[in-house]
């Protein structure tokens, strides 16, 4: 009798949300009241499950110890019973209606995208993120932060891992606290899948046609997820960080992020009278071709043929220069190289054209300057 | 007459030796023989690649193998084991049983199942032969366009042309299994007297039948979008890659039933037999197994709940999938109501039956989690998936093929099998599989995606786990391999009937099976 006061609060304990919302264990429960009614979802059909499990295993378990043939149990022969079978044939059906019928609302509330305060347009490709806010001017990729040295361990032992691990970008989605926001999500190349589990939103980003989703997040704070589809090489390197910010603080950010929009733009156009030496050219090269360049064709310009072709040596980065500027450009169709054009500056693609052209013993001695990038673009 | 059927066995009895027994046999115990070494073979090599991807997955950062490879592997991984081990097992058993359990003396079109077993071969050469040649497919099983088509490393045809011939083989194999189960029964069987083995291998048949040529018109438009410039799944030519998943799961979920009626039927075999008391419900069963085969045909989309399709879609494909639950509830409930008040026996193949039945269920509790659409948007492509589909592939599929192997390893062989060391076997696989695939279901829930070949932080002490689980449970099967060549070399001599509660027509030839059987077509009453 005691132990079994003690037992089922201690039942409760384990089985109680409270206790297993956040565990390791365990689906998040999120910051929205969608995320929280999935939960709910998850859990009611967890104990469903549970205590199904629990009748079924039960009762085999119980014919193992019971009726065995060692303990000389005599066979009954009884082999069907249409009044047991209906039994379990309805039973079911009712459990499975009792199910359908909040999991409809839930997706019905998921499905509504109407009435947004904000759209964003998310954009997959191999292997960034780029997010567009709609009628605001902001746009900007955010890419895996993680540095290579952290992740490959395969020449040695890595650099020590930091707390976010393979969970951070440069540049993180802002979005603001207790609105709507609409994601309009897409690719440029293969199908990507936009997951922040918080929010309990997936959406896959088909290149092509346009998917939508939304949040509204209550809690501010950062959130983070992943690519879920399988998107070649770094699929698992393509992070999503989100920021949830108060209202007031979201509108600063939109207008500082507006400001910087205008002063890069203006950076861009000045740097066009710019000429910059081997040296400089080489220093932001390499610092740009680690970034955007390197998962493709590799830190040494070796590359991971045939996929992936290597630089070093290459007919491109040895042969004409506009070709190389175009590639650079407007990447190459049919093949996952992409259009860099709208990714990096003219300035930055002057100097990791330079850079290819010039390291690993590429010594063709070119200097391509910013002006010269805008001049093919001009074509 | 007499004279005439002498003749004609005359020339049957003439087995030939060597290379060329195998090569050209017609004989169905031959050819289930080869079927099942070829895919223990498979099983084996879709294995090593598992144990890598465990190996590289042990602790966070990159510590083996490069992004790509990683990516070839599950691929690879996921293709022999799906074609290569399961389906080819399941053949196999096909062809060594069912002419025994139906009393009839072969297949009914014995060189059509010659050519069926050789051309495997080829085809997985084909698939393994592109490791060596560019790289093997790296796109993941599914192989959605456009990641196979524009941004495939290459490998996209060797893949196309292996599965054209994997395709072709399941076909003709499933119009033998019809053909014979249709015309070779002995006199008297009728249908509802078919052992439900019988049943769900018939049923499967026609599953395959039916969505093979779906999968290879699929590779085909892949093979034109690739090479031939076609837009089938290129939105730039007003194609649709969703069009792509729409087709491939209109083939892969009736696949994923092709792959786990069978396993219901061996069951159904074993459980009555060591509990030595009549299957309950075999008409139910039967209608059961037709019911989810029927309803394998229009719940394709729900895994593609993620992939933005309308309300209403998402909803209809939700309830048919829910649906589900019932006929399989009822096949569970059945084995369940078999074992209740038997008299049980825990032989090794009522070992692997009874796990079985517990860790299948497992995998259908976590599927009807995965078909409710608004939760499946948390569960979709993260481990919690890969939890699933290894407990009803793993624990399910190839749990029932050991038992099936134990089964009837005594009609094969002539031999009794080492017991003490296929428990060994039993219990080591069970161990290691659930350390194996029950924490992915944590690592899902907590939020880690499928095919990554590096994660965050949080993951790594159950990947740790995992991983251990994996190499523990690749290793114990190196049990089950000595058990059965110790079993073919010699043994305890097996009588006709070794097991007291087994059932049906192929316990009344003698041990092992001899190379023609029921050439007279037994009488059933």
């Amino acid at each position: 009798m005691k132990s079994r006061n003690l037992g089922w609060p201690l039942m409760g304990a384990l089985f109680s949300s409270s206790a297993w919302a956040e565990s390791k264990f365990n689906l998040t429960q999120g910051v929205t009241e969608v995320s929280h009614e999935v939960y709910d979802l998850h859990m009611l059909v967890l104990y469903i499950c549970t205590v199904i499990g629990v009748i079924v295993f039960g009762a085999m378990f119980w014919s193992m110890f019971f009726h065995r043939k060692s303990k000389g149990f005599v066979p009954a022969t009884f082999h069907e019973s249409t009044k047991v079978e209906l039994l379990w044939t309805i039973i079911p059906i009712i459990i499975l209606i009792g199910m359908a019928y909040p999991a409809t609302l839930t997706l019905i509330d998921i499905e509504n995208n109407d009435d947004s305060d904000l759209t964003i347009q998310v954009t997959g490709s191999q292997w960034k993120w780029h997010y567009s806010y709609f009628d605001q001017g902001v746009e900007f990729y955010s890419s895996l932060s993680t540095p290579r040295a952290q992740w490959d361990n395969l020449s040695g032992e890595g650099e020590a891992k930091g707390e976010n691990y393979l969970l951070e970008v440069d540049k993180h989605l802002v979005i603001p606290a207790n609105r709507k926001v609409r994601f309009l999500v897409t690719s440029d190349d293969v199908i990507h899948s936009w997951w922040v589990p918080a929010f309990a939103v997936k959406q896959d980003a088909v290149p092509g046609f346009i998917n939508e989703a939304w949040t509204n997040a209550l809690e501010p704070g950062t959130y983070r997820g992943q690519c879920a589809e399988l998107c070649g090489k770094d699929h698992g390197y393509m992070p999503i960080v989100v920021d949830v910010l108060p209202e007031a603080e979201f509108d600063t950010w939109l207008q500082t992020q507006k400001m910087a929009a205008i002063a890069a733009a203006a950076a861009e156009k000045a740097s066009l009278a710019e000429r910059m030496t081997l040296d400089e050219l080489m220093a932001l090269g390499e610092t740009t071709y680690q970034a955007a360049c390197a998962a493709c064709h590799m830190p040494n310009g070796e590359g991971l043929p045939p996929t992936f072709p290597a630089l070093k040596g290459s007919s491109i980065a040895l042969g004409d220069v506009t070709e190389h500027i175009d590639i650079v450009l407007y990447g190459k169709e049919g093949t996952s190289m992409q259009s860099f054009a709208k990714q990096l500056t003219f300035k930055q693609i002057a100097a990791v054209i330079t850079y290819e052209r010039n390291a690993w013993g590429n010594n063709t001695g070119d200097l391509v300057q910013t002006s010269d990038v805008k001049a093919e673009t001009g074509k | 007459m007499t004279t005439a059927t002498d003749v004609i066995h005359d020339h049957h009895d003439h087995i030939p030796t060597g290379i060329k027994r195998w090569l050209f046999t017609t004989n169905h115990k031959d050819i289930g023989t080869l079927y099942l070494w070829f895919a223990f073979i498979m099983f084996l090599t879709g294995g090593s690649m598992a144990m890598v991807i465990r190996a590289e997955l042990f602790q966070p950062g990159l510590q083996f193998i490069n992004p790509d490879f990683f990516n070839q592997m599950t691929t690879v991984h996921g293709l022999i084991m799906v074609f290569g081990a399961v389906m080819p097992a399941f053949t196999g058993l096909a062809n060594w049983m069912i002419p025994l359990m139906i009393g009839a003396p072969d297949m009914a079109l014995p060189r059509l199942n010659n050519w069926s077993f050789w051309i495997l071969p080829f085809a997985f050469s084909i698939l393994l032969m592109s490791f060596f040649l560019g790289g093997a497919p790296n796109f993941g099983w599914t192989f959605y366009a456009p990641l196979s088509t524009t941004y495939s490393n290459g490998s996209t045809a060797f893949f196309v042309f292996a599965v054209h011939i994997m395709g072709i083989s399941s076909i003709m194999g499933a119009i033998n299994v019809i053909v014979t189960i249709m015309n070779m029964r002995a006199p008297g069987m009728t249908y509802m007297k078919m052992p439900l083995f019988v049943w769900t291998f018939f049923i499967t048949a026609y599953l395959l039948i039916a969505v093979m040529p779906v999968l290879a018109g699929l590779v085909t438009m892949l093979l034109t979008d690739t090479y031939f410039g076609t837009s089938f799944f290129s939105a730039s030519g007003g194609g649709d890659p969703v069009l792509f998943q729409h087709i491939f799961w209109f083939f892969g979920h009736p696949e994923v039933y092709i792959m786990i009626l069978p396993a219901f039927g061996i069951v159904s075999t074993t459980i009555p037999a060591f509990s030595r008391k009549k299957l309950f419900g075999y008409s139910s069963m039967v209608y059961a197994t037709s019911s989810i085969a029927f309803l394998s045909f229009i719940v394709w989309a729900h895994h593609m709940f993620t992939t933005g399709m309308p309300l209403v879609g998402e909803l209809f494909f939700m309830y048919c999938t829910m649906l589900i639950a019932v006929p399989t509830g009822v096949k569970v409930f059945n084995w369940m109501a078999t074992m209740w008040r038997g008299s049980i026996s825990f032989e090794v193949p009522m070992m692997f039956s009874i796990a079985f039945v517990i860790l299948f269920t497992i995998g259908g509790f976590s599927g009807l989690m995965l078909a409710m659409a608004p939760v499946d948007f948390q569960y979709h492509d993260t481990y919690f998936v890969v939890a699933h589909f290894h407990y009803v592939l793993v624990t399910g599929s190839l749990f029932s093929i050991f038992a099936a192997a134990y089964y009837w390893l005594p009609k094969w062989t002539g031999h009794m099998f080492n017991e003490t060391l296929a428990k060994t076997h039993f219990w080591c696989s069970l161990v290691s599989v659930n350390l194996l695939f029950f924490p992915m279901h944590f690592l899902g829930l907590a939020g880690m995606p499928r095919r990554i070949p590096d994660y965050a932080l949080q993951f790594a002490d159950f990947n740790m786990w995992v991983s251990i689980g994996g190499f523990a449970f690749g290793l114990s099967q190196f049990i089950f391999l000595a058990v059965v060549i110790k079993c073919i070399r010699g043994g305890e001599k097996a009588p006709d009937k070794p097991w007291d509660g087994a059932e049906g027509l192929e316990w009344t030839v003698p041990s092992p099976a001899p190379y023609h059987t029921f050439s007279t077509p037994p009488k059933i009453d």
